[in-house]
């Protein structure tokens, strides 16, 4: 079955937990929810967490989605940890950067260079 | 030049057959990738604004979405049935003390990706058009 297929892909490299998803539209509400809910358990796990979402399989996402990544890196930063965006698509890195959520946001080109942005 | 009329409830899962069946049309009517991507981007946060801002998910409430499309040219009306509201007084979301909020990008993402966008009958409707292939 199609949805029982998790949104989320989850990796660890040394202390960073990596994460992927698994569509590549981030649109629907009901997805928008099951990835915050997902990534915020994985914010909850520790106590400075380290998360890299990379973006490499993402083509699509609305500014519901922006909304929820802002959730995410609000709920990172109470617990002081550090969040990284990775691999992002042109045409989505533009969404960042009309929004100017490109200031808000960490975001490296690369998964390696997000990796070793970690402090 | 293709023409489409939708008239939907307030629900997400409605809307998302009225997308497809739009954008099925700016793919055969030529539009490149990038257009592409901004003419879904603009539709999703359209649709999403209506039946989200403007009819507060009310499942009574309709959401009238028309769409023209042809080569190089694509018109969209989406009209709610809500209190409407005045684009003036949206705040701007790059702002730096609106940056962190969670919500208020789409009409800015709209703007930026089409040639022209304007609200009529009090801000219920909003009609926006893409120029160029």
């Amino acid at each position: 079955m199609a949805d029982s297929i998790p949104a989320l892909a989850v990796s660890d490299q040394k202390d960073v937990r990596v994460v992927e998803f698994t569509n590549n539209k981030i649109l629907d509400e009901a997805n928008i929810k099951e990835i915050g809910d997902g990534l915020n358990s994985l914010v909850d796990e520790r106590t400075h967490p380290k998360l890299l979402l990379d973006f490499a399989t993402v083509d699509h996402l609305s500014s519901a989605a922006l909304g929820m990544l802002i959730n995410v890196n609000k709920r990172v930063k109470e617990r002081n940890g550090q969040l990284r965006l990775a691999n992002i698509k042109p045409q989505i890195l533009e969404v960042f950067v009309i929004t100017k959520l490109n200031k808000l946001f960490r975001i490296t080109p690369t998964r390696a260079e997000g990796l070793s942005s970690f402090t | 030049m293709v023409k489409r009329v939708f008239d939907i409830p307030s629900d997400f899962s409605a809307s998302r057959d009225v997308q497809t069946h739009i954008m099925d049309d700016v793919v055969a009517a030529g539009f490149d990738e990038e257009r592409i991507f901004a003419i879904r981007i603009s539709l999703e946060e359209a649709i999403v604004n209506a039946i989200r801002h403007g009819n507060r998910m009310d499942a009574s409430k309709r959401v009238k979405i028309e769409a023209a499309t042809g080569p190089g040219y694509l018109e969209v009306t989406v009209e709610d049935e809500g209190p409407g509201f005045d684009r003036k007084n949206v705040p701007d979301p790059t702002a730096a003390e609106n940056l962190c909020r969670p919500s208020g990008r789409g009409i800015l993402l709209i703007e930026s990706y089409m040639t022209s966008v304007g609200w009529e009958a009090g801000g219920r409707r909003m009609r926006m058009i893409l120029q160029g292939a």
